[in-house]
């Protein structure tokens, strides 16, 4: 039981995460390696506010998110439009860089060590439940995960915003001749993608550490999520992060001789029986 | 210039693999450093051609090359060392994993491809790491010994037998790979690469194709992974790295997609590059790769062959 709640947790970590990747990369169809960037500057926004400022760490959330969505408006602004709409191959390249630079500018400032995290005492500690450990934080990301899952859904599906998002994505020209200011809606969503981003990179420090290679080495996990789950797709991304994060905790406990080896079984496995993941529309081109 | 001039050698490509007789007696101090460019090179040209003749996107070529590096290795290490018989059954290992995934790379488009390449990289990554017995894991495979070369050319100190091999061992390779593109076969791929649903009415069988092109793409990146073992007596498990697949994608794209000689060109710059600004500061040369490949796809979209293209346009 214990194995599986722990799987559950690391399941919408993983979905905190990688939401934004889906949005980014589901919905405005560009591949963005460079995510693993904008959480990694989160986790130090974060951290940096709770060590050296002493803000409490709830607080810190909320300035992370803000900090890297600027950030993430500026690059949209700068860099990111001018490859919307070029080959993936061009894009992959391009996020690439930006998540060397981010690598080395992290290491620079921060030195190449992990960054320590002290939990409030309301979050650490555990408590029993039916036979159960259930560890407070990781109910904490579960119901923060839950919480934002739902909140993304009836964003994308439910406001209008959604509406023209979907519009601007499908059909850029005539999302124009019916009056949505396109650029705008792409510059917001990305910028919402960067804050979730964040907001993942800065709740998971707890659980998967922080240091500059974090955007390297996590952006598998990321990509694997949208990839298994269907992009652009909020229940897809929630679904398969739960298969993800299940999969990964239980085979580390289970079979720790293949460990880190099942999920990409399950991603390629899903891949080739469901190129477009398991709740993928066709891509709309 | 029609095809039929293209598959004749240029004047310039004379001059251009004279260079590297020029390079044995210019920098007789840096022949270790020559000698992996050559192999960085051949790696460059096995993903030119499966990416930018065949157009088929990998962020996992360093699955080939790792499994080639690993073959060369092992068979070393059980005592077969001559060189040429490792590269014949790194080769053959490279090509056979190439064939069996490619059956995978066939299906979906580009991201689920570049999903798929690198999810089986990293696959073979976390083996590599667990089976401890057979590849050392972290520590790499140690007592890796190479005999001489057709039993008459040791490997020596100052990396001269090395730069000699590796540089011969591309200059063939290079040599088929032209042949390769420049033949039916070639020009078929790329039919498929800018109109892949029109191939088909012309009588090419694309799938076969693609398949045939992306094991012999497999093929010579196990050739590149066993030159680095041989050369350097040495495996480590980085060999199957993320970093490793998306350096060799950036060797390609600096020196241009789709020209063989942009691979070589790329990989000659980006080493240079690479031993000058790590000698200066190894932390943040990684910084000045992240601007150099933003620059690259922002402004100079066809890499330094695009450019030379370009700039011999505007003269004539």
């Amino acid at each position: 039981m214990t194995v599986l709640f722990d799987g559950i947790a690391s399941g919408l970590l993983l979905f905190l995460i990688s939401v934004g990747l889906s949005v980014t990369l589901g919905l405005m169809n560009f591949v963005n390696l460079a995510h693993g960037a904008f959480a990694m500057l989160g986790g130090y926004v974060c951290v940096v506010l709770l060590n050296r400022y002493g803000v409490p760490f709830l607080a810190t959330l909320p300035i992370a998110m803000i900090v890297s969505a600027l950030a993430g408006v500026v690059l949209e602004r700068t860099l990111y439009r001018r490859l919307y709409g070029a080959p993936h191959l061009d894009q992959v390249l391009f996020s690439i860089g930006l998540v060397f630079m981010s690598i080395s500018t992290a290491n620079y400032f921060f030195g190449d060590h992990q960054q320590p995290l002290h939990l409030p005492p309301m979050l650490s500690g555990q408590f029993h439940v039916a036979g159960a450990d259930i560890g407070a934080y990781r109910l904490f990301l579960i119901v923060v995960g839950l919480v934002l899952a739902g909140g993304l859904q009836w964003l994308v599906t439910g406001t209008k915003f959604g509406a023209s998002l979907r519009a601007a994505v499908d059909n850029p020209r005539i999302a124009r001749g019916l009056g949505i200011d396109v650029d705008r809606v792409f510059v917001v969503t990305f910028a919402l993608g960067s804050a979730l981003a964040a907001l993942g990179g800065a709740l998971g420090i707890e659980m998967l550490g922080l240091d500059p290679e974090f955007p390297i080495t996590y952006i598998v996990y990321f990509l694997i999520v949208v990839a298994v789950g269907g992009s652009g797709n909020i229940k897809g991304s929630l679904i398969a992060s739960l298969i993800l994060g299940i999969c990964d905790v239980e085979g580390k406990y289970y079979v720790p001789q293949i460990g880190a080896f099942v999920i990409y079984l399950v991603m390629v496995v899903t891949l080739i029986f469901r190129p477009q993941g398991l709740f993928g529309r066709m891509a709309a081109k | 210039m029609t095809r039929r001039d293209a598959s004749r050698w240029h004047p310039a490509e004379y001059a251009f693999w004279a260079l590297p007789i020029v390079a044995y007696f210019v920098f007789p101090d840096h022949l270790a450093l020559l000698a992996q460019i050559a192999i960085a090179a051949l790696f460059a040209v096995s993903l030119d051609l499966i990416l930018g003749y065949a157009g088929i996107v990998s962020l996992g070529h360093a699955a080939f090359f790792g499994i080639g590096a690993y073959a060369a290795g092992l068979l070393a290490q059980a005592g077969w060392g001559d060189p040429v018989l490792g590269l014949a059954c790194a080769t053959l290992a490279a090509a056979v994993t190439g064939f069996a995934t490619s059956f995978l790379v066939l299906r979906g488009a580009d991201l689920t491809r570049l999903m798929v390449t690198l999810g089986v990289a990293s696959m073979l990554y976390v083996l590599a790491n667990k089976l401890t017995d057979i590849t050392g894991g972290l520590d790499g495979l140690q007592g890796v010994e190479m005999k001489p070369i057709f039993g008459q050319f040791a490997f020596d100190l100052y990396g001269k037998t090395a730069y000699v091999y590796c540089t011969i061992i591309l200059f063939v390779m290079f040599w088929i790979a032209r042949r390769v593109v420049h033949s039916p076969f070639g020009l078929s791929l790329q039919g498929i690469r800018q109109n892949a649903v029109r191939m088909p009415a012309l009588g090419t069988p694309v799938n076969a194709r693609l398949v045939a092109v992306y094991t012999l793409g497999a093929a010579y990146a196990g050739i590149a992974g066993a030159l680095l073992t041989q050369t350097t007596q040495f495996v480590s498990i980085d060999v199957f790295s993320f970093s490793r697949s998306a350096e060799v994608l950036l060797i390609l794209v600096l020196g241009g997609i789709g020209s063989l000689y942009g691979g070589i060109l790329g990989a000659v710059v980006f080493m240079t590059v690479h031993e000058y600004l790590s000698g200066i500061d190894p932390l943040y040369w990684q910084f000045w790769l992240g601007l150099l490949l933003i620059v690259v796809v922002l402004f100079a979209r066809g890499g330094i062959m695009g450019t030379l293209r370009l700039a011999s346009k505007v003269r004539a």
